[in-house]
């Protein structure tokens, strides 16, 4: 193929990255050290740094909602926020649902009708869940549409995921789509 | 009407025990490369019982979403009679000598493995009961098996499966294809809402996506190609690149120039794909784009315009006199309808994790189709197949832009410039809307005659598309079988062919999803001009049983088609939404479409309203009819719902626009996806046939868009004849 590679690695340079740093990182519940540039995306810092999989790289853009992590208890998107300004703020991945009482009840009801298609995006989308049902147990229709327009589903289960927040909030009971 | 076997009918299985007294069933296909050698039991086999009882199932095809990674092990569990509980599922590699086709594309999963999945599972019950029968020294037919257990009624004993699978594999196996299947009515497993085996493990953030993948010492790599289609490196300044933050290694790749090979490109290598990103910016590459020039969809939509005011094309069918019958016709009407370029946005971008020793090629790729990336290695780097392993990741979606093997290529090309670094290439959306295998845009000319009685008794269609020599570039051909062909006497499909640099291949219902909304859109017009509705058109169309083509034969799968089915499926959409009795309301109605594919028949309603040009989609029926069986009902309707989705946001809002080759829309602010606040009720209902079940991966998406086309006519007057729909 003719590869001209060219193997090197320098620190800094004159690139366009600021230089690296020390992060001390609350990920779900356990302080993890990691070194990044503070203007990397708290996504790749959490995946490739931290080695966490839950958040999900989608668009890069914000627009998918794929990478959706809770900052404090805030959904935030994690490919537009920096690993610079997380500071000391609690991160919550899918991963960190399990042993809480409201998370848990989500990924029951997720179970219980098997919402997920190809599952990519459902970490996120539950993470947007549960901040919605932290904030208003018993959501409207419409208020679990707008708290959820933010996490496009490519599959498609949008119908599931309503259903899976409602059953979550004790709304609706069972089986039957 | 059975399906030829996925594995053929010559494989056999066989049985092998396992360290510690259990059984493992494998298979062996004789003829295919690696079918002699000795595979070690664990690897080869399909069903592994091991002495606690646990059953390990192996799923061969690819996991997209589809749910096959749980519907296929059903089928095994079902006729094993195993405790569901007790099932692990465990994803196949890539190996064809075990495993035959290994693809998740064309709806035909289900129909191709009904009988033989259920057939291994009956194999390895048979083989416990003769365990049990020897055991006891009783007669088989006086054993009963249910939930992991063999029980003797009269006597009261019991044995596990897991107690039985050391003796089991002494046993001599049965042909999976001669053994008897259970009676239908006693299914437990198969018909039952399941979930996903792998469901609860998305949910607790586990690495099962191919982006995913961790190896030591892995790096990330983007790989830079040409800013549009069928452009070509001409020189790179890496210097500066190469300095960058975290990046590792620079590679200029020349590509070898083929449709499914590798592209020229730049890689970048670093320790962590941000950084990588970061320092393609810095790249100075210099490309030839001077094939690219007048490759745009302005230019398409002209010269398809030209192409139809000319006339004539490439005869595809021809039946009866079509125009001599149009000439004479009570009435004729004509109308163009086009629809443009799509792309398939799975939410996982492409990537591909390779390591290479210098000799062998390791990959962990997230593909449809692992076999076109292994080819497309072995013809642009020379690394033979039989130097390669492919571990088959789950998927973040695939619609069918996974079949192609370019993006596992690219990752092959830089791992072997980096022997014994595991590098995993990741795209950016930006390169995922860049660099596809589009849905092609198209455009039809139809006509259509009717006599004095209102009957449809002529139709023609003239498509304007892609291709060369006298080919049709791939998904962009017209089935020369196309509903209503072989219904309606005068008949001629004609195409005439543009050359095109933009790389064209299958979406989810390729052909289907666009071809279905000119015609069901058209025929809609032709019932109004004949005084009647759509539905009832269908149903005159469709009145006698006729059986056309081989609705047994899964490679002309589009083109078998059952009149009393589609029949069916149409009656029971009407009542259910009551059709019959719908009222007339200003800026809101019901539109109808039916359509068949992938074995399966759609009939779907949409209520749908139009307020100042906006369209809101309240409600959608939809009845199908895949077959007798329905095997996961979680699954199944997951499929029929994410097919309407689909279809709406492709209607409403979905195309893809070229300038000189290069793709305008970037993301998904100018590309949208359907939002959950435009997700409509969805109502579904299965109408059972006497046929083999078939696939849900796309049959239900085609109709939904001219359904909702024809919503918007009833409710407006405004004909929709191209895709997006713009209300002025």
């Amino acid at each position: 193929m003719g590869a001209l590679a060219m193997l090197r690695r320098k620190p800094v340079g004159d690139s366009i990255v600021s230089e690296e740093k020390q992060f001390s990182l609350k990920i779900d519940g356990k302080v993890q050290q990691i070194s990044a540039a503070p203007d990397m995306p708290l996504l790749w810092a959490l995946r490739q740094e931290a080695g966490v999989s839950g958040p999900k790289f989608g668009c890069g853009a914000g627009l998918c909602g794929a990478c959706t992590v809770q900052l404090d208890g805030t959904p935030v998107r994690s490919c537009q926020t920096a690993v610079g300004d997380v500071g000391g703020a609690a991160i919550t991945t899918v991963a960190g649902l399990q042993g809480d009482a409201l998370g848990e009840r989500l990924v029951k009801a997720w179970l219980d009708i098997d919402v997920m298609q190809c599952g990519y995006c459902q970490s996120g989308q539950i993470l947007s869940a549960h901040a919605l049902l932290k904030a208003t147990p018993k959501p409207s229709a419409a208020q679990i549409d707008a708290a959820m327009e933010g996490n496009i589903c490519r599959c498609g289960t949008y119908t599931l995921i309503r259903k899976a927040i409602r059953m979550a909030s004790g709304q609706e009971t069972g089986h039957g789509a | 009407m059975e399906h030829e076997p996925a594995l053929g009918r010559r494989a056999f299985l066989k049985v092998s025990a396992v360290a510690g007294g259990g059984m493992a069933l494998g298979l062996m296909v004789p003829g295919l490369a690696g079918a002699t050698e000795e595979v070690p039991a664990r690897l080869s086999a399909w069903v592994e019982i091991t002495r606690t009882g646990e059953i390990i199932i192996t799923s061969k095809n690819p996991e997209v979403g589809q749910g096959i990674k749980t519907s296929l092990p059903m089928m095994i569990a079902e006729e094993l009679d195993a405790d569901w509980s007790q099932v692990r599922v465990a994803q196949g590699d890539w190996n064809p000598a075990v495993y035959g086709m290994q693809v998740a594309g064309g709806s035909f999963a289900t129909p191709v493995h009904w009988l033989q999945m259920r057939g291994f599972g009956a194999a390895a019950r048979a083989m416990l009961v003769a365990a049990a029968a020897a055991k006891a020294g009783v007669a088989a037919a006086e054993l009963t098996t249910a939930k992991g257990v063999v029980r003797h009624a009269a006597s009261g004993r019991r044995w596990t499966y897991g107690e039985l699978a050391g003796d089991a594999a002494k046993q001599p196996v049965p042909d999976p294809t001669k053994v008897r299947l259970k009676d239908p009515a006693l299914f437990t497993i198969i018909g039952r809402p399941t979930t996903g085996v792998d469901s609860a493990r998305v949910l607790r953030g586990e690495p099962l996506f191919g982006i995913d993948v961790r190896q030591p010492g892995q790096l990330y790599a983007v790989y830079e190609t040409a800013p549009a289609h069928g452009g070509r490196l001409k020189s790179a300044d890496t210097a500066v690149a190469s300095a960058a933050q975290g990046v590792v290694a620079v590679i200029p790749l020349k590509g070898n120039g083929q449709f499914d090979g590798l592209a020229d490109g730049v890689a970048i290598v670093a320790s962590n794909i941000w950084y990588a990103e970061k320092a393609r910016g810095l790249l100075k590459a210099e490309w030839d784009l001077s094939a690219c020039k007048g490759h745009g969809s302005a230019d398409y939509a002209a010269r398809a315009a030209a192409l139809l005011d000319a006339g004539g094309g490439i005869d595809l069918r021809r039946d009866g006199d079509a125009p001599g019958k149009l000439a004479g016709a009570a009435k004729v009407i004509s109308a163009r309808y086009a629809y443009p370029f799509a792309g398939h946005g799975q939410l996982e971008p492409q990537n591909c994790t390779a390591l290479f020793d210098g000799e062998r090629l390791e990959m962990w790729s997230p593909t449809q189709n692992p076999s076109a990336g292994a080819k497309a290695i072995a013809t642009a780097l020379g690394i033979p197949e039989n130097r390669q392993t492919i571990h088959i990741t789950r998927m973040g979606g695939g619609f069918g832009r996974r079949l192609m093997g370019d993006a596992m290529v690219q990752a092959a090309a830089i791992a072997r410039a980096m022997p014994g670094k595991p590098v995993q290439l990741v795209w950016t959306r930006d390169d995922e809307f860049a660099r596809s295998f589009y849905r092609p845009g198209g455009w039809h000319q139809l006509k259509a005659g009717i006599d004095k009685a209102g009957r449809l008794v002529a139709l023609t269609n003239h498509f304007a598309t892609f291709g060369a020599d006298g080919k049709p570039a791939r998904s962009a051909q017209l089935n020369p079988a196309q509903f209503p062909a072989g219904l309606v006497d005068n008949l001629l499909y004609t195409h005439s062919l543009m050359p095109t640099v933009i790389p064209t291949g299958p979406m989810r219902a390729p052909e289907s999803n666009t071809v279905c909304f000119a015609y069901q859109s058209f025929l809609d017009e032709v019932a109004q001009a004949a005084g009647k509705d759509l539905p009832a058109l269908m149903l005159e169309l469709c009145a006698q049983d006729k059986v056309i083509g081989n609705p047994g034969d899964p490679a002309r799968a589009s083109s078998a088609f059952v009149t009393a089915r589609a029949r069916g499926v149409i009656e029971r959409v009407l009542a259910d939404c009551g059709w019959a009795g719908r009222r007339k309301q200003r800026g809101r109605a019901l539109g109808f479409a039916f359509y068949f594919c992938h074995l399966g028949y759609f009939a779907e309603v949409v209520d749908a309203s139009v307020v100042r040009g906006k369209v809101t989609v309240h409600k959608v029926w939809v009845a199908g009819d895949i077959g007798s069986q329905i095997v996961n009902p979680f699954g199944a309707e997951n499929q029929v719902r994410g097919s309407v989705v689909d279809g709406l946001a492709q209607a409403l809002d979905q195309q893809l626009t070229f300038v000189d080759g290069r793709v305008n829309e970037r993301n998904f602010d100018s590309y949208p996806l359907g939002r959950i606040s435009a997700t409509p009720e969805i109502a579904i209902s299965w109408v059972k046939s006497n046929y083999p079940p078939s696939g849900l991966g796309e049959p239900a998406l085609p109709p939904v868009i001219p359904a909702l086309t024809n919503a918007i006519f009833a409710a407006t007057g405004k004909r929709i004849r191209s895709l997006p729909i713009r209300l002025g």
